[in-house]
């Protein structure tokens, strides 16, 4: 490599602060369906970005763009300081892609996985075993190494993934629905496995339609549907820009429960009407619960939380984010 | 099995239960009923299996057949090639379409559609998964040794009307191989195993007095042969599709319905024990 | 896992030190570790069997009734047809169901295009791994063949290649063919409708010229018949340069259509 190569320039400082990926106006078309629809995009270094929303909301699209494996069909496109559509090979030398549905080779054992991908990537076999053994360490499958994948439980071919995933060091790591379809507590061993990369200065971009994950794993996202930007943010500037501190739900023994909307009018900043319940979103949740009581209203239950991001999404699109 | 006495149990089913094999709970065909729905996806795999005898039966008869000339049939007789060898190949495609059948679809099912699970959820018990199964690969046998019977026919290949008497024996050589094959089925891990059965019905088809007769052995090979089913099924229909019937045919009769028996029982057994777990 | 940062900037330094089908083909070598046992059965055993059953056995009615074939035994007849038909059946049996399942079971394929690797690659290193496989089913074969006397010259080992070179070209068009198809109903077509009469009407248990007139131009354009037309001819010892360079040539141009068709189908399927 020639000293202060722009396109492998990271040595550069002004480059170092550029994103590592810039998206304006990234547009994704399969045949009339719009899949992407003109979103803009910066993911800096060392940061762990999201996408948030729903099924088919753009962004696995996204990710095969980013991953480069999917042309874009408008705007543009800058990973890595390079053009996705001439430096495909070299940007995916350079990142970890952890797919939707797992690819792995389901014949060959755990450890053998590792080694032929590493191979893809160019890697001297003894780097390849060396690396191997390091992230069987880091996805906790050291006693699984020499078992065959296809019998193994969906959290370990996951972590397994995301290990592959990592062979090539890389400097970002896509993930596309992490955690979908895993149990609560692989769910939890994952997040850990990834807060690890993080602090390690891995650049994380990963898509979810699970709120909780976005808070726990998220330094900024954007909330994607039907192929555009809603919002972008932090989750916290999020739910502070898009919703109240707290949210009061009452469950009433109706069918329609809007027709209990004139009972709570004026307690509450906004309120939605779900199928199941109400939703008051308000600063001081106890108090509004004790505004309830007193108006004489005689709800099933009431529960006060905080705000979380479905509530930033409901109030966005109008719709929950989990059917 | 003990003869139930449950009242509410109608006396068909009641009798069916005596059976002294597994014949399902008489549900078994829903099963078959259920396979005939997924036809409609998969037809174009099922009617193609009648063209593969017919390309043997082509490339045997006008190929090989000027090549050979009449066959010696060990009595005197001499009948062309594409005669001696178009029952041979009935009964091979019996059991070939048979195994195919009942091997991949029930390794499928078991391990990637998860269909019997879902169907053990009903009803339905292991038995009439066992026999369903097998009684669809017989559904579909009894079609294909039907047109290809015709097809010899209209080639000239068959020389008595016994031969239509070929087309329920190409079934009986159906139920004996789907059987035992489904059984050994449940035994797979990979699709690799899936050459361990290559292994058994190959040699079987080459050497079955399919494509030369049985004298064409030394005497000891000779035993070795009468020993396998798929020989019991070729000279089983031969001897129907020339219109020649000898005592021998009750032999061959009886083997085949014993490896059915032995082969619906074994895979009842199996599928209780890996669907009821 | 601590200095993963400079490692990474350390790594990507340094040039790739395999180039991209190779690993594919490393790859696919590994699984064939796992399973070979298991497929010696048809690859080895196979086509051993059938010139017993048909060679030893038929060939005693055939050589009985008209002296053999072209004035040699038949066993020694079909023996050069039985190598080129399990080259074909070799080839396209490892390029047919592994493909799909590249594609939509396991997906490894989805995998190898996540990292450096072009659809190329990809097709040029399961090829690879397809010819070894072939050259090493067909030797075994030969070694046998020629034990048992079947082989008249040694210019058999030259039929060795035309054999491989045979099983490659079909793999490649089959690999083009399974790349394009959504469930595994077309490979059992494929099997049906082109493999199993290429096997039987191509000249490797009759000379074609047993077939009627209006059906032997179909087997000229087959590939196999021409492999197992060079073959044969090398086998015994009496080929000539001008027919075998012929066929080679033709041979070649099918597994350059297969190979460029190959690509640009997992091109289209996967790069979307």
């Amino acid at each position: 490599m020639k000293w202060g190569d722009v396109r492998t320039g990271e040595y550069l400082l002004p480059v170092l602060d550029a994103p590592l990926i810039l998206a304006r106006g990234l547009v994704k078309t399969f045949g009339d369906f719009v899949a992407v629809d003109g979103i803009d995009v910066e993911v800096r270094r060392g940061e762990s970005f999201g996408f948030l929303g729903p099924n088919g909301a753009g962004k696995s699209s996204t990710m095969r763009m980013i991953g480069c494996v999917s042309p874009p069909s408008g705007g543009t496109l800058q990973v890595l300081g390079m053009d996705p559509a001439t430096d495909g090979p070299r940007i995916r030398a350079r990142l970890g892609v952890v797919p939707q549905r797992d690819s792995l080779d389901e014949e060959l054992t755990v450890e053998e996985n590792l080694w032929v991908y590493g191979r893809y990537f160019g890697l001297p076999r003894h780097v390849v075993r060396e690396r191997a053994r390091q992230l069987l360490e880091f996805a906790q499958l050291t006693d699984r190494a020499d078992s065959v994948v296809e019998p193994l439980s969906g959290g370990m071919k996951r972590r397994l993934t995301i290990a592959r995933g990592l062979v090539n060091e890389p400097e970002i790591l896509l993930l596309d629905e992490p955690t979908t379809g895993l149990d609560p507590q692989a769910r939890h061993v994952l997040w850990d496995r990834l807060f690890r990369l993080k602090r390690e200065g891995v650049t994380l971009v990963l898509t979810t339609h699970y709120m909780d994950e976005a808070e726990q794993l998220c330094d900024r996202l954007v909330v994607m549907d039907r192929g555009r930007i809603v919002a972008e943010g932090s989750p916290r500037e999020l739910i502070a820009r898009h919703s109240t501190r707290e949210v009061l739900e009452l469950r009433f023994d109706a069918d329609d429960h809007a027709q209990h909307l004139a009972g709570v009018d004026g307690i509450a900043d906004r309120v939605e009407v779900l199928a199941d319940r109400l939703l008051l979103y308000v600063r001081d949740g106890e108090a509004a619960h004790s505004e309830v009581v007193r108006r004489g209203l005689e709800p099933l239950s009431a529960l006060v939380r905080r705000s979380t991001l479905e509530d930033v999404f409901l109030h966005l699109t109008g719709r929950s984010l989990v059917d | 099995m003990a003869i139930r006495t449950d009242e509410r149990v109608p006396l068909a089913r009641q009798l069916v239960r005596a059976v002294p094999f597994p014949a399902g709970a008489g549900m078994a065909r829903m099963l078959v009923e259920r396979n005939f729905r997924s036809f409609r996806r998969t037809w174009s795999i099922i009617v193609s299996g009648f063209f593969e005898p017919v390309f043997f039966l082509f490339a045997m008869g006008v190929g090989i057949g000027a090549m050979v000339g009449d066959i010696d049939l060990g009595d005197g007789r001499t009948v062309p090639y594409g005669v001696f060898v178009a029952p041979a190949l009935l009964a091979s495609s019996a059991m070939n379409g048979a195994v195919f059948d009942s091997t991949t679809n029930v390794f499928f099912k078991l391990k990637y559609a998860k269909l019997y699970d879902s169907v053990l959820a009903t009803p339905l018990g292991p038995r009439d998964v066992a026999v369903g199964e097998i009684g669809w690969a017989l559904l579909r046998g009894l079609a294909y040794s039907g047109a290809f019977l015709a097809v010899a026919a209209a080639a000239g290949t068959v020389r008595s009307w016994w031969a239509l008497a070929a087309v329920p024996a190409a079934t009986l050589i159906g139920w004996a191989f789907a059987s035992v094959g489904m059984a050994s089925a449940t035994y797979m891990r990979t699709w690799a195993d899936f050459d361990w059965i290559q292994l058994a019905i190959m040699p079987m088809f080459l050497f079955s007095a399919t494509f030369f007769p049985l004298t064409t052995y030394p005497d000891v090979l000779q035993w070795v042969v009468q020993a396998t089913p798929l020989y019991h099924g070729v000279a089983m229909t031969r001897e129907l599709m020339l219109g020649e019937i000898t005592t021998a045919m009750a032999g061959h009769v009886a083997y085949l319905v014993a490896m059915g028996l032995v082969g619906t029982v074994w895979t009842a057994g199996r599928v209780e024990r890996l669907l009821l777990r | 896992m601590a200095t993963t940062t400079t490692v990474a900037l350390r790594a990507r330094t340094a040039p790739p030190q395999v180039p991209g089908w190779r690993a594919v083909a490393e790859h696919w070598m590994r699984k064939y570790r796992r399973v070979w046992f298991g497929t010696a059965i048809s690859s080895f055993l196979a086509p051993l069997l059938y010139l017993a059953g048909m060679g030893f056995g038929l060939g005693l009615l055939v050589d009985r009734a008209s002296g053999g074939v072209g004035g040699v035994p038949y066993v020694v007849f079909i023996a050069p047809g039985v190598l080129a038909s399990t080259a074909m059946q070799v080839g396209v049996g490892e390029a047919s169901f592994s493909v799909m399942g590249g594609i939509k079971w396991d997906r490894i394929y989805h995998g190898m295009l996540a990292t450096p690797l072009g659809p190329v690659d990809v097709v040029a290193g399961q090829l690879a791994f397809i010819a070894f496989r072939v050259l090493t089913s067909c030797a075994v074969f030969l070694a046998v063949a020629g034990l048992l006397g079947t082989v008249r010259s040694p210019w058999a080992l030259a039929a060795l290649a035309v054999a491989t070179l045979c099983g490659v070209a079909c793999a490649a068009c089959s690999f083009a063919y399974a790349a394009r198809l959504d469930n595994d109903r077309g490979l059992t077509l494929m099997f049906r409708f082109v493999i199993t009469p290429m096997t039987l009407f191509a000249g490797t248990f009759f000379p074609i010229e047993q077939l009627p007139g209006w059906l032997q131009p179909v087997a000229w354009v087959t590939p196999l018949w021409h492999a197992v037309d060079a073959c044969r001819s090398l086998v015994l010892g009496t080929a000539t340069p001008g027919p075998v360079a012929g066929h080679v040539a033709y041979l070649g141009a099918w597994l350059v259509a297969g190979v460029w068709l190959a690509v640009r189908v997992l091109r289209r399927r996967m790069v979307v």
